[in-house]
């Protein structure tokens, strides 16, 4: 696998946030890749940036106050951030599309579902612009039926606020997939809903981007769903990739500590679970620790961590890497001192 | 589909029912408390209204048929029964049916109050999604420094250095009264003398109107504009971070079509409602304007009307103050609830 070129390329991004009283420097400078037909997980406590790290990458995070220091992001060989306006929408959508965390507020409150769902399909393709009305909708409803949501001709003409959780979810992965991206962003699908509904919705997800062979990234917090169903998982902690590997492997044997507190709190459902392997929080972002931002939290610390931040190292072979000085290859550590000195 | 639109009408049909059923106790509440503070004024109206000179018992014979000696309660039965029958009695200043004198003044204010607000409505949305969608550059800036000035300065002075500069030093645009001499005036049908010359199809007429409702009407609206503006920038800076915007740029939706029509329409809201109170506002602020155009407006009358203890036509102009802005409301909850199917659903569900 690793011989393809990415569909998806990030390098080095770093995305802060203005805010009154300062600067939350929130990703620092991650290293994240999906190769075309792969399921990625990416798992990380909340607030680590894993919906910024996606919105970064459609470019729709709020600006002011999102800055991006610096970062390259590639789809397809084209850096995002320097795309055109016209390139940018003809990767949004159709490229790239994402269901976004929480379905309630992903969803216009102000317009039906059938308003929304349209215009995506309609600004989804220019073959689709030319489209009739009647077409977009009779499109519409088909996207709908695909996520089993019976009756699409009452959903077409009602409201969010008059749907179940449920059926907000269900419309969210039916207005993302309505535009057949390559790439579906999937952030937490269900978080918000009870077990048995999370679970049904996450069946049906798995069959839909099973059937059209689509690249996935698939956030979550629920360890159990990462897997079962991705290729690859990169663990995040406090704006930093720590760790990524084939998923079998991360579980069989994971190597940072964070990755390894994470899995001692297994299983959990949600949220607060995923912290407790590991006592304390996730540090704040106006002044992050130096070097590792672990370093606070972490069993292991050594007086290194608090100096300089860990380099990635590898783990048996290139696909498992891990950014932690327990892993130090002693002439790349020497190196990389020798760098932090010069700077 | 069919469906749906005869439900709609049926709510619709129902709220506007509730909604004037309601005014009716509103405007009954209104007429004892305004009535009420009319007379507990110091001040004898009819020596007031007949002057110094007049003889005791001329003055005598006015309080009586004015019932003024009567206890306040048999006074106001008397009143309200006239009144139920369209019937609010003469003023006293002009000695005209008061009907009469509003029918005569109050277009003329509503024309000057309705141009402002549409003023209002246009330039404080416009400019407050400028200065949202430039939201912290200094296209904000100097919109949030130019709305705080609209804010704080009162009509009467923008009315004066309109008055000063367009009006007299550069003589771009009249600046009194309603109409040029030698303009023929239209058939009267709303009483709005650009609405009527429109509908006569008297173009030059229109024009002529049109022009001098300009100064009076900018510098009656730049208050509330300033203020529309700052409320639509605040609303809709706030729903641009929000997720479902960041959803339907993420889908592919071009920024243009979220702005104009996904972000606006949420964003309107307060807009609309803080407009209600703006535009009541107008009405009484309206006063000094009118004065400084010389506007012969309903707001004038009304401060001429307090002034001299005219008090059919004190309370006849509360009441229809009352009136327009329960009007002015019901339109308002209107179009809020049709930008939002929220307040429209709650209200559905709670019938
Ligand atoms: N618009 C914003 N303004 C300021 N700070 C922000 C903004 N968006 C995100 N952040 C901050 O960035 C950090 C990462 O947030 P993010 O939503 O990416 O976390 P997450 O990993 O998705 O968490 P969760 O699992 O709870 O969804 C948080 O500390 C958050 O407060
Ligand atoms: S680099 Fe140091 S502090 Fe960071 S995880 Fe590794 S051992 Fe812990
Ligand atoms: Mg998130």
């Amino acid at each position: 696998m690793s011989a393809q070129t990415p569909i998806l390329d990030i390098k080095n991004l770093s995305v802060h946030f203005r805010v009154y009283g300062g600067v939350l420097k929130v990703l620092d400078g991650i290293d994240f890749h999906v190769f075309p037909g792969e399921k990625v997980g990416l798992v990380g406590e909340t607030g680590c940036g894993k919906t910024t790290t996606m919105k970064a990458i459609l470019r729709v995070l709020p600006t002011p106050p999102a800055v991006i220091p610096n970062g390259e992001i590639l789809f397809k060989g084209q850096n995002v951030l320097k795309m055109s306006e016209r390139k940018l929408l003809d990767m949004r959508g159709q490229g790239i599309s994402m269901i976004f965390q929480d379905p309630t507020s992903a969803l216009n409150p102000v317009f039906t579902i059938g308003q929304q769902l349209e215009a995506v399909i309609r600004h989804a393709s220019p073959q689709n612009h030319r489209l009739s009305r009647s077409a977009i909708e009779q499109r519409a409803r088909l996207a709908l039926r695909e996520v089993a949501l019976a009756d699409p001709d009452r959903l077409l003409n009602s409201y969010p606020i008059q749907l179940s959780g449920g059926m907000r979810q269900r419309v969210c992965i039916g207005m993302a997939l309505s535009t057949d991206p390559e790439l579906l962003i999937a952030d937490e699908p269900g978080t918000a809903l009870d077990v048995t509904i999370q679970d049904q919705v996450l069946r049906l997800l798995q069959r839909l981007v099973d059937e059209k062979q689509k690249s996935v990234i698939l956030i979550t917090h629920t360890l159990g769903i990462v897997r079962q169903t991705t290729d690859r998982v990169y663990v995040m902690y406090a704006g930093n990739m720590v760790e990524v590997a084939p998923t079998k492997r991360l579980f069989a044997k994971p190597a940072h500590p964070y990755t390894q507190g994470l899995m001692a709190a297994v299983p959990r459902l949600s949220g607060g679970g995923i912290s407790e392997g590991i006592p304390g929080r996730i540090p704040s972002y106006m002044n992050p620790p130096v070097g590792c931002r672990f370093h606070t939290r972490c069993p292991y610390a050594m007086p290194v961590c608090e100096r300089l931040k860990p380099p990635v190292f590898t783990v048996d072979d290139e696909a498992h890497q891990v950014a932690c000085f327990l892993y130090d290859a002693p002439d790349k550590v020497q190196a990389y001192k020798q760098e932090q000195v010069a700077v | 589909m069919r469906l749906v639109s005869l439900d709609s009408l049926y709510r619709f049909v129902t709220f506007i029912t509730q909604r004037l059923f309601q005014s009716i106790f509103v405007l009954f509440g209104l007429s004892i408390l305004i009535f009420t503070i009319a007379r507990v004024l110091p001040g004898d109206p009819a020596r007031t209204a007949l002057g110094a000179r007049a003889p005791q018992e001329v003055v005598d014979r006015l309080r009586a048929e004015m019932h003024l000696d009567e206890p306040i309660t048999v006074q106001y039965t008397f009143w309200l029964t006239d009144a139920l029958r369209g019937d609010f009695g003469d003023s006293l200043v002009t000695r005209r049916a008061v009907t009469t004198d509003i029918a005569e003044f109050l277009p003329a204010s509503l024309e000057l109050v309705l141009f402002a607000g549409i003023i209002t409505a246009v330039g404080g949305v416009v400019l407050g999604t400028i200065s949202a969608q430039h939201k912290d550059t200094w296209i904000d800036n100097v919109i949030r420094i130019l709305s705080y000035a609209g804010v704080v300065t009162p009509a009467f002075i923008f009315a004066i250095i309109f008055l000063l500069i367009f009006g007299l030093a550069l003589d771009w645009l009249p600046s009194i009264g309603r109409l040029s001499e030698g303009i023929p005036k239209p058939p009267v049908v709303t009483g709005l003398i650009t609405v009527d010359a429109l509908l006569a199809g008297q173009f030059g007429t229109f024009w002529d109107a049109f022009q001098h409702l300009i100064l009076p009407g900018v510098a009656l609206s730049l208050g509330s504009l300033a203020q529309e503006a700052r409320i639509t920038r605040s609303t809709m800076a706030d729903n641009l971070s929000k997720d479902y915007i960041a959803a339907e740029r993420a889908l592919g939706i071009p920024d243009r079509v979220v702005m104009t029509r996904f972000l606006l329409k949420p964003s309107l809201i307060p807009t609309v409602s803080i407009f209600a109170l703006d535009f009541a506002a107008n009405l009484a602020n309206a006063f000094l304007v009118e004065l400084i155009f010389n506007w012969p407006g309903l707001s004038r009358y009304g401060v001429n009307a307090m002034l001299r203890k005219d008090l059919n036509a004190i309370t006849a102009v509360i009441l229809i103050l009352g009136v327009i802005f329960i009007l002015v409301n019901i339109v308002v909850d209107l179009v809020v609830s049709a930008l939002d199917p929220r307040i429209r659903l709650r209200t559905a569900r709670s019938d």
